[in-house]
């Protein structure tokens, strides 16, 4: 048990890292496309739009933690 | 090949070239200091596992349907992506430290003759720190090949990109007998940074129910604006830097010519 929490504390830290909120941003902003395609309009834009706002809210995180 | 298979043997290139040459910097300074054969058991294990985490998850991802595979890989991928890409624009603005090979090797080097003696024969601390860092290396180009590869169902093409960067690699590294120090690292990593997030935002889009404008030919328009928005990013937090290290020095400026009567 102790192993499994070790190996999933140690995936969670190689993918997501030290900033959790760009990983709850990403899948909130796959969740929305996801949501917006279902009523049939043209979504392919969200995520582009998602990214460039996640990552730029990022890099102002790690230069306030500076 | 396409230009998306062409993406892919090119991300997991230089992602893995990177990577072995850090990994290198480190078999290098253990087993230049201590035993050159303990060193290279420790790297043939950690390949072995590498290897076997590739084949064994492989076929298990390409056998999920295509839209859960795409929208789970592609928000990893784009996740990860965001992480190199974030690190990358730092490094290059000057705000984040570069990565330096002969200074990794020096302090690798150090820490390997502080371990203590060890005699002639098997040394198990060249063995477990080449391990572990072939291991930890690899893992990232293991995570880049299984989502690239995944994704296109191409994991023994991204499986080869990554074979032939070790290759590279580790005859230069013969050839040199020292740290790649001249390996444009951090450029390389600012370019797999943008390929991550590419990728990672056209196959999750593609997954989550989005048809992209041109379908894979978006590529095209994707991958440069990312680098274009990452290039702007890294001048302007570049020029916000030296706007305040002139800052900070202008008070001592004033203060110096005030004193000598200037």
């Amino acid at each position: 048990m102790r192993l499994l929490a070790a190996a999933l504390r140690a995936a969670w830290e190689f993918v997501v890292g030290d900033d959790w909120r760009t990983a709850v941003g990403v899948v909130a902003t796959l969740a929305l496309t996801a949501a917006l395609a279902q009523t049939g309009v043209a979504v392919w834009w969200v995520v582009p739009v998602g990214v460039v706002a996640l990552l730029v809210l990022s890099i102002r995180r790690a230069m306030r933690l500076r | 090949m396409s230009g998306a298979e062409l993406g892919l043997a090119l991300s997991v290139l230089l992602a893995c070239a990177v990577e072995a040459v850090e990994a290198l910097t480190i078999v290098l300074a253990v087993g230049t200091t201590r035993s050159w054969s303990s060193a290279m058991a420790g790297t043939g294990a950690a390949l072995i596992v590498l290897a076997g985490v590739v084949a064994g998850l492989g076929p298990a991802l390409t056998a999920l349907p295509i839209d859960a595979l795409r929208v789970s890989i592609g928000g990893l991928l784009l996740i990860f992506g965001l992480q190199w890409l974030r690190k990358a624009i730092l490094r290059a603005a000057g705000i984040k430290a570069k990565h330096d090979e002969r200074e990794a090797y020096a302090l690798e080097s150090a820490a390997a003759r502080a371990a203590g003696a060890w005699h002639a024969g098997f040394d198990g601390y060249s063995f477990a720190i080449s391990f572990k860092g072939v291991l930890l290396e690899g893992l990232e180009v293991a995570f880049i090949v299984l989502t690239f590869g995944a994704n296109q169902h191409r994991i023994a093409l991204a499986a080869a990109a990554a074979g032939l960067a070790v290759v590279l690699v580790v005859l230069v590294g013969v050839a040199v007998r020292a740290p790649l120090a001249r390996v444009p690292e951090n450029t390389m990593k600012f370019i797999v940074g943008v390929m991550l997030s590419s990728f990672g935002m056209f196959w999750g889009a593609e997954g989550a129910g989005a048809s992209w404008p041109g379908g894979e030919a978006a590529l095209l328009a994707i991958v440069p604006g990312v680098l274009l928005l990452a290039l702007a990013l890294a001048r302007r937090l570049e020029q916000w830097r030296l706007t305040a290290q002139a800052r900070e020095a202008s008070p001592a400026i004033l203060t110096s010519e005030q004193a000598s009567g200037a």
